[in-house]
């Protein structure tokens, strides 16, 4: 009894630890707005610190599966929903920035539709949003079987979110394909463990 | 009576905020905000070296003006591409120090009269500097005002006697992968050195300029010291940095954008709004420094709104083609 307290007490303080680290971005913007120290095109480094921020928790929600497996330990999936939510979070604030700091609201149309990098982005986007909808345990239990091959959209969405990372290049793509490796790393290992039919959403298992 | 008439492109130097005035102002504001910060997260505030520059004569030639606001010193010096230095805006004024600049000699070679090594000293003597207040329109669509001070090109070039063979002139920017971190970088995509190229009536147009400064003083490093081209009817690339090479040439040179996407940027690189990047729009551009809640956003206008003295260059090209 006294191991199992122990050890809830330990799953209690890594959610509140990982929920302190998911934050830093935000509080590190935060305090760059107050100091000003932003440089001479502050929407723009807000609008890429918080699209890296979601990418960043995209890839820490993918990494939980694996370290289950690794660790034996299944606990690491409570956090899933948190660090998905998180990414979520971020993403709808870098839209918000690009639409208000980058476009200022004009030229709304052709931003999304003749702008590749864009348009991944916004898929990117929109696929986290039923996500983020149906991640509540009611919406899980509604939802049933769907539930699982829906989520396995995190994927696309992931996968879509380096290529609207990658195509804002111009010419050095170190940190690109860094993150590149890693998002490969993480959907690979899924292929090994559970066949390739564990990536694929929308069909059931 | 000889009237003067400023050409539309001249900006008086009475608009140009002293900097003495912003500095001081700018260096309070930050002064206060940076000591509250350091208090609260000190491992978070790094320490900013300022360029290491020098006083420079030059006169005001003409009044070189537009009423646009001049950007601060340290938003040009502290916010700016040289991806020999890194692809961040800030990793030029970070790594650039790591650049020597004296002893400076550029390398004059092709179809001209008086080919040879100038130490920089030699080829600049026999001008005297003058500050020009341009715009500078990157490709990236963001846009500054900088007081250059420098010399026309056109009268660099006539010295060195170009033949009636030199069609084009080509420049190239120092390649020295050990005090320039970019050309050391695994996935750069640029074929080192950096190479730029004008067509010889562009060179000797009057606003083509070699700048040796800014705000009044030598160039600090990761603006291009110590010697670079300024083109401002042209998108920024253009613009090549510390220059060590500069060839007359019959054929059009490749330059460095051109070789990495020649779809995406031309060897004309004309500022041109109804030419678009093919992964963004040129129509508008956000003048720097920006706000943070809205963008500065203004009109791009055709060749940087310097029609009236190139617009002639281009007249029988079509510039969608030849972009």
């Amino acid at each position: 009894m006294r191991w199992v307290l122990a050890k809830n007490v330990r799953a209690t303080l890594l959610k509140i630890v990982l929920f302190g680290v998911a934050l830093i971005p935000l509080a590190v913007l935060i305090r760059s707005v107050m100091v000003g120290d932003l440089g001479p095109d502050p929407g723009k480094v807000i609008t890429e610190s918080l699209g890296i921020a979601a990418f960043q928790l995209l890839l820490a929600t993918l990494l939980l599966t694996p370290l289950k497996k690794l660790s034996g330990w299944s606990g690491w999936l409570r956090y899933r929903r948190m660090l998905g939510l998180f990414a979520f979070f971020y993403a709808v604030l870098h839209v918000l920035a690009f639409l208000q700091l980058i476009l200022g609201w004009g030229d709304l149309w052709a931003t999304f539709t003749r702008r590749p990098y864009i348009i991944a982005g916004a898929v990117a986007f929109l696929l986290l949003l039923p996500l983020a909808v149906t991640s509540t345990r009611k919406m899980m239990k509604r939802t049933g079987r769907w539930w699982k091959p829906m989520h396995r959209l995190i994927y696309v969405s992931a996968l879509l979110a380096w290529v609207h990372f990658l195509w804002q290049a111009r010419s050095d793509i170190g940190e690109m394909v860094v993150y590149g490796v890693l998002l490969a790393t993480l959907l690979v290992v899924r292929v090994y463990w559970g066949g390739l039919s564990s990536l694929i959403p929308l069909r059931k298992a | 009576m000889f009237i003067k008439r400023r050409p539309s492109w001249a900006i008086p130097e009475s608009e140009v905020t002293p900097e003495s005035i912003y500095l001081n102002r700018r260096k309070f504001m930050s002064g206060v905000i940076a000591s509250a910060a350091t208090v609260a997260m000190p491992g978070l505030v790094q320490a900013k070296e300022a360029p290491k520059t020098q006083s420079l004569e030059y006169h005001q030639a003409e009044g070189y003006s537009t009423d646009e606001d001049v950007a601060p010193y340290e938003a040009i010096t502290g916010y700016n591409n040289f991806y020999e230095f890194g692809t961040g805006k800030e990793d030029p004024a970070r790594h650039a120090g790591q650049m020597s600049v004296d002893p400076w000699a550029i390398d004059v070679e092709g179809e001209c009269g008086r080919p040879g090594r100038y130490a920089l000293e030699d080829l600049l003597r026999p001008h005297n500097y003058e500050e020009r207040i341009y715009r500078l329109r990157c490709v990236e669509a963001w846009s500054m005002v900088i007081p250059w001070v420098g010399v026309p090109l056109g009268d660099v070039l006539k010295r060195l006697e170009p033949s009636s063979k030199a069609k084009y002139v080509y420049f190239e920017t120092l390649h020295r992968p050990e005090q320039m971190p970019g050309q050391r970088s695994l996935f750069s995509t640029i074929d080192w050195p950096y190479r730029e190229g004008l067509r010889m009536d562009e060179a000797m147009n009057e606003l083509s300029f070699l700048a040796v400064g800014l705000y009044g003083k030598t160039l600090p490093n990761q603006n291009g010291a110590p010697i670079r081209l300024v083109v401002p009817w042209k998108y920024g690339f253009k613009s090549i940095k510390s220059i060590v090479r500069i060839r007359f040439m019959e054929e059009q040179p490749k330059t460095s954008w051109e070789m990495i996407a020649p779809d995406e940027y031309g060897f004309y690189a004309n500022v041109n709004p109804d030419v678009d990047h093919p992964r963004w729009s040129q129509k508008r551009e956000r003048r720097l420094p920006s706000g943070i809640l809205r963008p500065n956003w203004i009109e791009t206008t055709k060749f940087n709104g310097y029609e009236e003295q190139v617009a002639h260059l281009y007249k029988d090209m079509d510039l969608a083609k030849f972009y």
